[in-house]
């Protein structure tokens, strides 16, 4: 397998290190333990929003650094959630006073290592609140699993409970927020493609020439089924109809139309992608009313994508508009 | 032998050694129905542990060296493992807190607290395929051995056979909590594993116990 590393033990600490280097104008960085904070944390008498997980769905969450979104991001280990000592040290470096915010992806691990850290900034007189994200319609959420997964509705969630936090909102706001925001969010991925974890150098499942998986996960979990590769608008109306139907969003409603690309699919496809999906939500007579299209929430180089759908009020494109200065999502300043 | 510091030392040298000797095969397991970090970031997590034990005062107890392990495990794992491992060996250390020595009912109050630990942090109950399939036998043997009147290292050993019996049992399971929950019935015929390393690692306290 070809991959630009040098060392795959060093994946992250060198991508965090150019991470610095290139966007030293928006982020400040810390090698040890390694986190991400905007360049001005902390910022005195604002709630701080931090999130991370684990490296390899860049841009998330350091490319979300910065005015409007998250105060610090954690990365850990590629596909492994960060420890609770980094994401303790980021909590402290950012807190202003007024609190601050765990966003987190439902993941086993990301959810323990994130609760102790915030069980131990409480000991530290830190007052956390966290928001757990679950937008994946193609996992059951019931008793026998561990719950929906986080995908791409995390930027979402990022970018409008930043922007909460940063018209002054108090913690019990941002995070009422933020849990809004995840309550109206539904998504759902394919993969063309399986990825390969750097210090495993293989890939993480097979999928033969001519299948796709429906409803991957971003690690590489397996999703609803394995199917035959099909035309782009018939992938599209099988992943959408799950999600609309879920939430479910009806003739009416205002959305945010999101078409993620999972690290390897051409941005071209992904238009070709949002096409189809916004003709559909047309057809049921919900309006796209915000968009966003891009690698977003990757999977290393897994070929595919992911829709979101966000329910949409005035509140939630007002605080979607309000501006935004980070690496990956810069716009209104 | 007696369970002193020099036990639980003894025991956590061999854990590293086993976990890093069966590396490839955590990471196998886990790549079947996880993430495939597993091995690697037990592996990551013993190392880390190993040049910490000079640090242990001379009087430190056995306590002392789980807590030791806790720590380093809870700073150094990630991923659920290290949570949970960490809270099992706090837990462990909670519980013979104070013994220079561990006697056949300190044994069995380790062994209860660390997955008592583990339940509480994961929240898992036995059966879902996980840890606690391997660690609930274990603690019911230890149990049962302690009232059959064994000494200690019978009762590590009893508690690190049924294990890995436990983790043998996983095999059939679905799972119902961690990541191999998304599977549904494609979890079925492979064995958890965190059970494994939970059985390879109780399997190296009955060892350094006996003395082997």
């Amino acid at each position: 397998m070809k991959k630009l590393i040098n060392d795959p033990r060093r994946v992250v600490e060198e991508a965090v290190a150019g991470f610095e280097a290139a966007h030293g104008d928006v982020v400040a960085v810390s090698h040890d333990p390694i986190y991400i904070t905007r360049k001005d944390a902390p910022k005195q008498g604002k709630v701080a929003l931090v999130s991370g997980g684990g490296s390899g769905h860049e841009p998330l969450h350091g490319g979300f650094v910065g005015f409007g979104m998250l105060d610090a991001a954690v990365p850990g280990p590629v596909f492994t959630s960060p420890t609770p000592d980094p994401i303790l040290a980021a909590t402290k470096a950012v807190d202003g006073g007024a609190g601050v915010l765990h966003i987190v992806k439902n993941y086993t691990g990301d959810v323990l290592n994130f609760e102790t850290a915030a069980d131990l900034a409480a000991a530290d007189g830190i007052d956390v609140q966290t928001v757990i994200v679950d937008d994946d319609v193609a996992v059951k959420d019931s008793l026998y699993t561990a719950g929906r997964r986080g995908v791409a509705g995390t930027v979402l969630v990022e970018k409008i409970a930043g922007a909460a936090a940063e018209r002054g909102d108090d913690l019990a706001a941002v995070a009422a927020i933020a849990t809004r925001v995840n309550a109206v969010t539904r998504s759902m991925g394919v993969a063309l493609t399986p990825c390969v974890v750097p210090h495993a150098g293989e890939p993480s499942f097979i999928l033969a020439d001519d299948e796709i998986e429906i409803g991957i996960g971003i690690h590489g979990e397996p999703g609803r089924e394995r199917i035959k590769i099909e035309p782009a608008d018939a992938i599209v109306d099988r992943i959408l109809a799950p999600i609309v139907d879920d939430l479910p969003f009806a003739s009416g409603d205002r959305v945010l139309l999101f078409v993620n690309g999972l690290g390897g699919t051409p941005q071209v496809e992904l238009y070709i992608v949002f096409r189809r999906a916004a003709e559909a939500l047309a057809e049921r007579g919900i309006t796209v009313s915000r968009t966003l299209v891009g690698n977003f929430v990757t999977s290393l180089e897994m070929q595919g994508m992911s829709i979101t759908v966000m329910k949409l009020d005035d509140e939630l494109e007002q605080l979607w508009d309000a501006p935004v200065e980070t690496a990956a999502l810069r716009w209104g300043r | 032998m007696t369970l002193n510091t020099d036990w639980a030392v003894r025991w956590i040298k061999g854990s590293a050694a086993v976990v890093s000797e069966h590396r490839v095969e955590l990471i196998t397991l886990d790549r079947e129905i996880g993430d495939g970090d597993h091995g690697e970031n037990l592996d990551r997590g013993f190392s880390a542990v190993l040049p910490k034990l000079d640090d242990l005062p001379a009087d430190a107890t056995p306590g002392d060296a789980l807590k030791l392990v806790a720590t380093t495990l809870i700073s150094t794992v990630g991923g659920a493992a290290g949570p949970l491992y960490g809270t099992a060996y706090l837990k462990a250390a909670g519980a013979v807190a104070g013994h220079a020595e561990l006697d056949g009912e300190a044994v069995v109050a380790m062994l209860t607290a660390a997955r008592d630990g583990i339940v509480l942090r994961g929240k898992a109950e036995a059966g879902d395929k996980t840890m606690v399939d391997a660690w609930t036998p274990a603690v019911d043997a230890a149990s049962s051995a302690l009232a059959d009147g064994l000494g200690e290292a019978a009762i590590l050993d009893a508690a690190a056979t049924a294990a890995e019996a436990g983790a043998r049992a996983t095999e059939p399971l679905v799972a119902r909590k961690g990541r191999a929950s998304y599977l549904g019935e494609r979890a079925i015929g492979h064995r958890d594993p965190g059970a494994q390393s939970s059985a390879l690692l109780l399997r190296v306290a009955a060892d350094a116990a006996a003395g082997v």
